[in-house]
């Protein structure tokens, strides 16, 4: 079987694709990092990869807001190609500021996403917004898997990963959006403790309703979520390596398994 | 026509905007207001109908979770007569960068507009009175070098057009003017010129026959400024040395950087170091395929006038150096140190004229914090400090790490190689800002130098480090420099120094017109480099920047006949010689004197207990917890994280140094610290520098660097130089970088220094700011998995002090807090001090320690404090085996003393025959143990507790202060 290849987009501002990508070539995949102009003038590119990958940073400043701009560019350049990616079996994962672009070009949160063929742009249902706290914070949650169906997530697995942003509270348009979401097993990560327990910030810490970290979309191959795998794949990333001994860094596994679904 | 929309947050989401800005109006003592809102106004220029404008309100501009929209001009909320409106416009023609994104969005759907442009509307709710309002528009809501405020949902929008430049080349009659007049030339064309360089200038343009024109007048100021050729470590200096008993002794010395730090660089001679001192950052080996590069610059002046901004650019400016060595480094860390006044000083405490401190320290903050994190590159170490002398003028030192590969550490323009500029557009903002930073600060600055402040964009700098690393690596540009300080006149003035170059500034890509050609050539708009490029390379360098959107245009070439040629608009209008430009500068001979000063050591009566007196250290802000800072700044991507800034059980303990793999696919890594302890400078400048080089290095070392390849770098701030004392201070403190680099084989690879940090209040009255040296360490680090941290792990592990306690409370936090200065400030032992730095990295090499911590401000006490809460844990020690100096019979020398060069190991009961055996050489001893219980116990010699408290209590007292 031929590598996994991964398409890490890129555009001004994105500021963790090289890390992504190690992380990926850990998984065993072979990656390309491609900035978005190159798939607005060619969005058949997108055809020769397995995985799509949203990689975090500031695209385009956060202007208007956060993902606002790439996740318009993508509406209106390749959705198509995005749709025609997802529906041929294939993956795609966006970590923070890659998360807030797939919410908000309706890919992720909606129960329709993608929108559909006879839409002309997905319904947002579903946003990211300014953290409780009012600032960017950079710290260490803990991760309970809330579906069973996401590839990317080994089911009922605790994990421990960094967050890093000033915008990741998951908010939604009203109750039975959220209900819906709930029920069809799209969330795909809560904040909780070390024990497994919900609680206020710091454990949730942006203030995210239900303690959402993540969402996944109906198909479970299509993953959003606002900490950062990428930032534990090596045993020195763990923030307590010199005190607990690491056996596997808890952020390898998403990109192992995205490898390994093709296998 | 112009459409207006205005964007609001729902009821029901937090107006995270609103609640920042209602706080910094209370921070200003209006107590009135009640609730702000804030609301972001698009105004979009075209003919657009009614359903147009709502399809771009609802599927661009407005997220429709959480906020509304509304065409048109929003009204007050009913019912509240006491509604003030206030809009914040962009200056004309300053560069929107959320318009240009938002017509590139409103493109890709089909949309073509004549222009966007944003503001921002507030609604305060509640009483104020005209002179409120103005100083809320003035302090918190609008930046006046770049946007203007208008009052009123009636007020008239400014126009978004200005006036074009119409060419006049201006002389200034300098060949007649006697010794005052050119003295009167120079301040009020701000030139910070003295009478001996004014003449300089006079006989030069005396011997051409003819007048200088303004533009050559600007760039002589420039590159011959304090900052740009740092005319007091150059000079020549005669020092007096005045004895206690009057006697005086009289030194002189030529050029202190080359007869103190660089010499220090040279005698080491390491094999390892690759470029020192001759590019925009020192370049040492990382690894047989790459180098890493180290620049720390200071921002001070900018950062007094506007925080946010002045230490956004502080960052944003030192990220350049490393993109500028070379043929470019890629940035993989950040540093911040800053020096603030106390930030809970009294308003009405506050001179005219000077930023409240808690003002001060949120705006740098959040300069570095937004700046940094958007660049995507780590701010990974640091430190903050607090004393009354920086009230008017704080320090900002900004530090940049990059990575090169080997080959590429160096770079050279030839003549005929064109000369292009990346990057951002120029503007009128920064201009004199090389000038400015160069002389004292007063209480009119805030308004006479606001021009003086750049403004930043991070995403234009990423996105021309993204292009230019491309262009690197497929060799399409022989050299590279960044726009700094100067601007284009420094850049291509240095770059071209020993060829000649030929520039038309009228090709120079502007943010809007109306420029003049002097303000296109030394204007400090941010985000610009410089490079030569071939000719034969041109088309395919442009291809890449096109590619990624980034502006990169010609604007002249270098020749070989070693002028410099301007043109605008194919006139000539200035033309100077690079040898007088670069060599012309006079030297001249500055006074210094130093005087050891008469001071004595208090008695302090000894005490049974001194928990009180730990815990009022903890809470003191120099030692507290800067967790508030440290979480702001993304300290993990690139994701080569391995010691993060805040280390121990629950992440939140105070780590020596931090340790990054620069390179993902290499366990190799790279420790960054620093060592900063201006306390010290009061008593004796020279102590203090070995105090800081000693902190700097164990630092480093306690994490697992390899003390036989640490590089550190000097960034001096001191006063008034041209005061003989201040400068008499400052060759004090240069001499100990020089003892101290030699005895512990460090050597300088780059520095900085900013001189003049005094504040004039309008009464008056000076403030000078003590002597400030910050050094920073880089350490290269073998194995990551060899690091170690410094929260204690387990209990029955055993604490090992190593060192030595002397009586050396000169100075220090213990005697800050009975109201005493000192006389005993700590001395470093350049015998001993290496010695132990090599034992202890020896024995984390051999994985002998288990957690290890420096023993620095507030010493034992707080370290071991420190040790305990971060980890946990409970500890049980004896202060009686602690090797002590003679003299030292208290318990108070023994907690609280800040001897250098001691550290505190925690080590497993089965190893510590191995580690006796390696720190054969030095002093050390078993102090105590690591326990499971919830307590800190100190106990004197008599077994009993001195020092007695649960760590939680410690641990609450040392985060509450700055838990913000």
């Amino acid at each position: 079987m031929a590598q996994v290849k991964v398409l890490v987009l890129r555009t001004a501002g994105t500021n963790c694709d090289m890390e992504t990508c190690h992380a990926f070539s850990l998984a065993g995949a072979v990656t390309e990092r491609v900035h978005v102009n190159r798939l607005i003038e060619q969005p058949s590119l997108l055809a020769d990869f397995q995985v799509l990958a949203l990689p975090g940073g500031f695209s385009y400043g956060d202007d208007i807001a956060a993902g606002k701009i790439l996740a318009n560019q993508l509406i209106h350049h390749f959705r198509e190609q995005v749709q025609q990616f997802i529906d041929a079996d294939k993956l795609v994962i966006g970590i923070c500021n890659g998360f807030q672009v797939l919410v908000k070009a309706g890919l992720l949160g909606g129960l329709n996403e993608g929108g559909g063929a006879d839409r002309e742009v997905a319904l947002q249902q579903v946003t990211i917004t300014y953290n409780d706290s009012g600032k960017f914070e950079d710290r260490w949650v803990y991760l309970e898997a809330g579906t069973d169906k996401c590839v990317f997530i080994n089911p009922g697995q605790r994990i421990y990963l960094p967050v890093a942003h000033g915008e990741g509270k998951v908010c939604f348009a009203d109750e039975q959006v959220k209900q819906q979401v709930i029920e069809v097993g799209q969330v795909a990560y809560r904040y909780v403790d070390r024990e497994g327990n919900f609680g206020d910030y710091p454990v949730n810490p942006n203030g995210s309703t239900d303690h959402i970290a993540g969402l996944c979309d109906s198909t479970g191959r299509v993953l959003g979520l606002m900490p950062h795998p990428e930032r534990n794949v090596h045993p020195t990333h763990h923030p307590r390596w010199t005190r607990e001994a690491v056996e596997k860094p808890d952020g390898l596994s998403l990109f192992i398994n995205a490898v390994n679904y093709f296998g | 026509m112009i459409n207006r929309i205005e964007i609001y947050t729902k009821s029901d989401y937090e107006d995270v905007h609103g609640q920042e800005v209602l706080a910094d109006i209370t921070q200003l003592g209006i107590e009135t207001v009640q609730a702000v809102q804030v609301l972001r106004v698009f105004l979009l220029e075209g003919n657009l109908d009614s359903e147009t404008l709502q399809r771009i309100a609802r599927e661009v501009l407005v997220d429709p979770v959480s906020e509304l929209y509304c065409l048109g001009q929003s009204g007050a909320p009913a019912g509240l007569a006491q509604a003030t409106i206030m809009e914040v416009h962009l200056k004309p023609g300053v560069t929107d960068p959320v318009a240009a994104s938002t017509m590139m969005a409103l493109a890709d759907m089909g949309l073509e507009l004549e222009s966007v442009r944003t503001a921002r509307k507030y609604v305060l709710l509640g009483g104020l009175s005209e002179k409120q309002k103005q100083l809320i528009a003035q302090r918190v809501l609008a930046n006046d070098c770049i946007e203007e405020v208008i009052f009123g949902a009636d007020a008239e929008i400014p126009l978004a057009h200005v006036a074009p430049y119409h060419l006049k080349i201006s002389q200034i009659p300098i060949r007649e003017l006697g010794e005052q007049e050119l003295e009167e030339l120079s301040g009020k064309k701000d030139l910070f010129l003295n009478v001996a360089e004014m003449r300089a200038i006079q006989d030069y343009y005396r011997k051409l026959n003819r007048e200088p024109t303004d533009i050559e007048l600007e760039m002589l100021a420039q590159t011959w400024s304090e900052h740009c050729v740092h005319k007091t470590f150059r000079g020549t200096i005669e020092l007096v040395c005045a004895d206690a008993d009057g006697k005086t002794r009289t030194e002189v010395i030529d050029n202190l950087l080359k007869s103190t730090i660089a010499r220090a660089t040279s005698e080491l001679n390491k094999d390892w170091c690759i470029s020192v001192f001759e590019d925009n950052a020192g370049v040492i080996k990382f690894d047989e395929e790459y180098g890493i590069c180290f620049k720390v610059e200071t921002h001070n002046h900018p950062s007094a006038i506007e925080p946010y901004g002045g230490a956004a650019t502080g960052i944003g400016g030192v990220i350049r150096d490393p993109m500028g060595t070379g043929l470019g480094a890629k940035p993989v860390a950040n540093t911040d140190v800053f020096c603030f006044a106390p930030p809970d000083l009294k308003l009405q405490e506050l001179p005219a004229g000077v930023l409240h401190p808690r003002r001060v320290m949120k705006g740098v903050v959040g300069g570095v914090r937004d700046y940094g994190n958007r660049m995507g590159i780590p701010t990974i170490n640091g430190a903050v400090l607090f004393d009354e002398r920086y009230l008017g003028n704080p320090l900002v030192y900004c530090g940049n790490v990059g990575l090169i590969p080997a080959d590429k550490c160096f770079g050279s323009a030839r003549s005929g190689n064109l000369i292009m500029v990346v990057g951002g557009r120029t503007g009128r903002d920064g201009i004199h800002g090389a000038t400015f930073s160069s002389g004292e600060m007063t209480h009119e600055h805030e308004t006479l130098f606001s021009h003086a402040v750049q403004i930043g964009n991070a995403i234009t700098e990423k996105k021309t480090l993204d292009t230019l690393l491309t262009a690197r690596d497929k060799g399409l540009y022989v050299a590279i420099t960044d726009c700094g300080a100067g601007g284009l006149s420094s850049a291509v003035g240095e770059m071209g120094e020993k060829l000649g170059a030929v520039v038309d500034l009228d090709k120079v890509p502007l943010k809007y017109q109306g420029l003049s050609y002097t303000e296109i050539w030394i204007s400090e708009a941010q985000e610009r480099m410089v490079i030569a490029v071939p000719p034969e390379k041109l088309v395919q360098i442009q291809e890449i920047f096109d590619s990624e959107d980034v502006e990169a245009t010609i604007i002249g070439k270098f020749t070989d006949d070693k002028k410099l040629v301007l043109r605008y608009q194919g006139q000539t209008v200035g033309e100077l010689d690079m040898d007088f430009l670069h060599g012309g500068v006079p030297k001249y001979t500055r006074q210094a004197r130093w005087q050891k000063l008469q001071l004595s050591e208090p008695e302090i009566t000894e005490q049974a207990d001194y928990t009180g007196d730990l815990k009022a250290i903890l809470s003191s802000y120099n030692v507290a917890s800067k967790e508030w800072v440290v979480r702001q700044y993304d300290h993990e991507v690139q994701g080569g994280s391995v010691v993060k800034p805040l280390v121990g059980l629950v992440n939140d303990g105070p780590g020596d140094a931090s340790v990054i793999r620069p390179r993902l696919d290499s366990e190799r890594a790279v420790a960054i610290g620093c060592g900063i302890c201006p306390q010290y400078s009061d008593i004796d400048p020279y102590w203090m520098a070995l105090a800081a080089i000693d902190e700097a290095v164990r630092n480093v070392v306690a994490v697992g660097a390899d003390p036989g390849k640490i590089a550190i770098l000097d960034n001096f701030c001191w006063g008034n130089c041209n005061k003989p004392d201040r400068l008499g201070s400052l060759v004090r403190a240069a001499q100990g970088c020089y003892d101290a680099a030699m005895a512990y084989g460090t050597p300088f690879i780059s520095g900085k220094d900013s001189l003049n940090n005094e504040f004039q209040t309008d009464s008056g009255q000076t403030i000078n700011i003590p002597g400030t040296l910050l050094i920073s360490a880089m350490g290269i680090v073998t194995e990551a998995q060899k690091c170690v941290t410094m929260d204690a792990k387990e209990p029955g592990n055993v604490i090992v002090f190593v060192g030595e306690t002397r009586d050396e409370l000169g100075g220090s936090h213990f005697y800050k807090l009975h109201g005493q200065l000192g006389a005993n400030v700590p001395r470093v032992d350049l015998q001993a001090g290496p010695k132990i730095i090599h034992a202890v990295a020896e024995a984390i090499s051999d994985g002998l320690v288990r957690s290890c911590h420096d023993c620095s401000e507030g010493g034992l006490a707080v370290a071991l404090a420190e040790m305990a809460f971060a980890g946990g844990l409970g500890m049980d020690v004896n202060l009686s085996g602690v090797p002590v100096g003679r003299d030292v019979g208290k318990n108070y020398q023994i907690l609280f003393s800040e001897s250098p060069s001691r550290l505190v190991l925690e080590v497993h009961p089965d190893d510590i025959g191995k580690l006796a055996k390696i720190l054969r050489n030095v002093r050390f001893a078993e102090i105590g143990k690591v326990t499971d219980g919830i307590r800190l116990v100190i106990r004197n010699r008599g077994n009993h507790a001195v020092i007695d408290a649960e760590i939680a209590d410690l641990k609450e007292t040392w985060q509450k202060p700055l838990r913000w």
